[in-house]
């Protein structure tokens, strides 16, 4: 019998980390090795304006005007919003609508820029000194830059620096888990970049006032660690680097806290309940540019790969670029894929039309091979219980499904339907098939609709009653309106009358 | 003069006092229900119901003269509600399933055909309609709850019903039985 190695046992990353998960091959091997290489300017570059989680940016460019590389061409509009700039110098094409990249290829607001070829820099952001600037200047800063989480949640950066007005924190953690298969981007951008990533790293911990910094990186990833070890002290910061076990979803900021901490995250709460704010590697690249630099936000590094790829890569590219260029700067498809896909194989979203272009959020784009999707051959449950097994959430999908099935969905809610992090464990687990999460994402959807119409209705009320008021006051005014005139009227033939009976004695003595 | 002044006053007076005696005399008690089911009818008395207002709409479903599925902008959920508190029967439960498929209506004016006559802009019963006269006008779909008020008064016939368009913000995944095997993101294991 082996004694286990009594360090390792109390590594809270290993005593703690969370109930659920699952193991898929990760395939990362295909890009793993694959230097981060810079993408030429495209032909054409389209920038949507809605980028992020939150409204959409309002556009600051007309037609025909000829921008510079990190101009502003979008302003944030609203609390949760982000900035836009461009990614390079060009004339702008159009600003109108083009197809978003999202499974559903609406159209979505998009500045559509013919990049000059000379790739010119406009004004860059002023240039600050993180040692010595306030939290409040470096969060500004961000915010300025456009920057938001890069993991793809688009989660405008500059407001999770800014929690700390609400909340008592005390640790940042900087999320390298990248636990979906295929997906090497901040693979390789922590081994390429770990001092810039350490740098950003200090530069948020400053801006967070946090006692205390976590790297977490999944522990198939030892180069990435080797490199992220090199600086663990930055701007003041002692940075832990963490090891955690290489488990799906890991990169789920509240599962990586509860692996990290051992404390769970309330439901439908933030991780900042806890003190804690969750960062991605990517993020804090973006945070060093724009702080040291005053880069804004206009390109990130993509990995392009799957089995329908000629040759698999990451590639750093320009915000805007269209998928089909980047997957024809990687020697096009090999075979027709089953499927495309923005983002990982668990969470991506697979798109139609691959003209769309990149934004912020995307990490990767994926041409899955029919070897490499599963075939889709719907049975029915068999009550084995696996998808309870696996949710990394504690939720029973099994249950879920059924209820929405029946149109229950206040059902499906009561049992934690909007607790759901859609990380298709469940589905990816079910021996039957059943496309257990697919249902779950169409219930979500639905109750949030059903929620809008609610709201609407009381809005057209709020409407309604407000119509109501206005025209009685309007009624009101022109009642009043017309009792001066006629008071007015009456004043004034009153007047009429005084003078003609003044006059009146007059004629009289005229006469006499 | 004065004779005309008085008179009129005094028939003024006699027949006010009349009226207000007879409002006293032959006052009809309302059901609270009417109050209590007009508090959850959307209260823009667009008229979609076939009764005008949502005043009378409340009256005629306290009567039983109307379904509880008589409000179209209220859509299910406002079906239900009803339901529960007219404590109507299984009849009622069985309109409600052809209703959840009822998509939202929204009104949709043809920019080519408006001449700006500012009509609908005046009869839309919750501001949903932009516009100003011999400009042409547009909705707001947020606001518009698919009334056909606007629909009626146009002159040039440029306004229609239409479903409400899909937007990144409510669109989401059909139900997967509906569309089978798409939208699956899987990997071999």
């Amino acid at each position: 019998m082996t004694i286990f190695p009594l360090a390792g046992r109390f590594d809270p990353a290993r005593l703690f980390s969370f109930k659920g998960g699952i193991h898929p091959e990760t395939r990362k091997f295909l890009t793993s090795e694959c230097a981060i290489e810079d993408m030429p300017v495209p032909t054409v570059l389209r920038v949507p304006l809605q980028q992020h989680i939150g409204v959409e940016a309002e556009p600051l460019v007309a037609r025909d005007d000829m921008v510079l590389k990190g101009q502003l061409i979008g302003k944030a509009r609203g609390p949760v919003s982000a900035n836009i700039h461009a990614p390079t110098s060009g004339r702008v094409l159009a600003v109108g609508h083009f197809t978003a990249p999202h499974p559903s290829g609406l159209p979505v607001p998009t500045i559509t820029i013919r990049p000059d070829g000379d790739d010119r820099w406009g004004d860059r952001l002023p240039r600050m000194r993180p040692e010595s600037a306030d939290p409040d200047e470096i969060a500004a800063q961000v915010a300025k830059a456009g920057i938001v989480g890069m993991g793809g949640a688009t989660f405008p950066a500059a407001v999770k620096l800014n929690l700390r007005a609400r909340y008592d924190l005390h640790t940042l953690i900087i999320n390298g888990a990248e636990c979906e298969p295929y997906l090497t981007c901040d693979d390789r951008l922590m081994r390429e970049r770990a001092e810039e990533i350490a740098d950003g790293i200090g530069i948020m911990a400053r801006a967070l006032g946090v006692k205390q910094v976590i790297v977490a990186i999944e522990a198939n990833k030892p180069q990435a660690t080797a490199a992220m070890e090199r600086y663990h002290r930055v701007l003041g910061y002692a940075l832990k680097i963490k090891q955690v076990p290489t488990q799906y979803p890991m990169g789920s900021e509240k599962h990586l806290v509860k692996t990290l901490t051992g404390k769970e995250t309330p439901a439908r709460a933030l991780t900042a309940e806890l003190g804690v704010v969750v960062h991605n590697a990517a993020t804090a690249h973006a945070v060093h540019l724009a702080v040291r630099y005053g880069e804004p936000s206009i390109s990130r590094v993509v990995t392009i790969s799957g089995r329908g790829i000629t040759r698999p890569a990451n590639v750093r590219a320009l915000i805007g670029t269209p998928v089909a260029e980047l997957l024809a700067h990687c020697g096009g498809l090999a075979q027709e894929p089953e499927r495309l896909l923005l983002g990982g194989p668990m969470m991506g979203q697979p798109i139609q039309n691959p003209r769309v272009p990149i934004i912020k959020g995307t990490n990767g784009i994926l041409a899955l091979a029919a070897s490499e999707t599963r075939d889709r051959e719907v049975m029915p449950c068999i009550r084995c219980g696996l998808c309870v097994q696996v949710c990394p959430m504690g939720l029973t999908p099994f249950e879920l499904n059924t209820r929405i099935k029946a149109g229950d969905l206040e059902g499906a809610a009561r049992v934690g339907l909007l607790d759901c992090i859609t990380c298709g464990c469940c589905s990816f687990t079910c021996p039957s098939n059943k496309p257990l999460v697919q249902t779950i994402h169409f219930a979500k959807g639905k109750l949030a609709e059903q929620e809008s119409r609610k709201h609407q209705q009381e809005q057209a009320k709020r409407l309604a009653e407000a119509r109501q008021e206005r025209q009685e006051a309007i009624a009101a005014a022109k009642r009043e309106a017309m009792a001066k005139r006629k008071a007015e009227m009456a004043a004034k033939k009153k007047r009429e009358a005084e003078a003609a009976a003044a006059e009146t004695p007059k004629n009289g003595e005229t006469v006499k | 003069m004065l004779y005309a002044v008085t008179s009129m006053t005094a028939l003024g007076l006699g027949l006010g006092l009349l009226l207000g005696l007879a409002a006293r005399k032959f006052h009809v008690e309302t059901p609270p229900v009417v109050d209590e089911i007009e508090g959850v009818l959307p209260g823009t008395n667009c008229g979609q119901c076939g009764y005008p207002g949502c005043r009378a709409g409340a009256e005629a479903l306290a009567e039983g003269a109307a379904p509880v599925t008589l409000c179209p902008p209220g859509g299910r959920e406002l079906a239900l509600e009803l339901a529960e508190i007219t404590g109507a029967d299984a009849n009622g439960a069985a309109d409600l399933d052809g209703m959840e498929e009822a998509e939202q209506m929204v009104a949709f004016i043809f920019e080519d055909h408006c001449t700006g006559c500012t009509k609908c802009f005046k009869r839309c019963p919750t501001d949903a309609i932009v516009g100003a006269n011999k400009q042409i006008h547009t909705v707001v779909t947020d606001a518009c709850i698919g009334c056909d008020a606007c629909i009626e008064v146009c002159p040039t016939e440029a306004i229609i019903h239409r479903t409400k368009p899909r937007t990144l913000r409510n669109w989401y995944w059909e139900k997967p039985d509906l569309v089978p095997g798409d939208g699956e993101m899987r990997i071999s294991a």
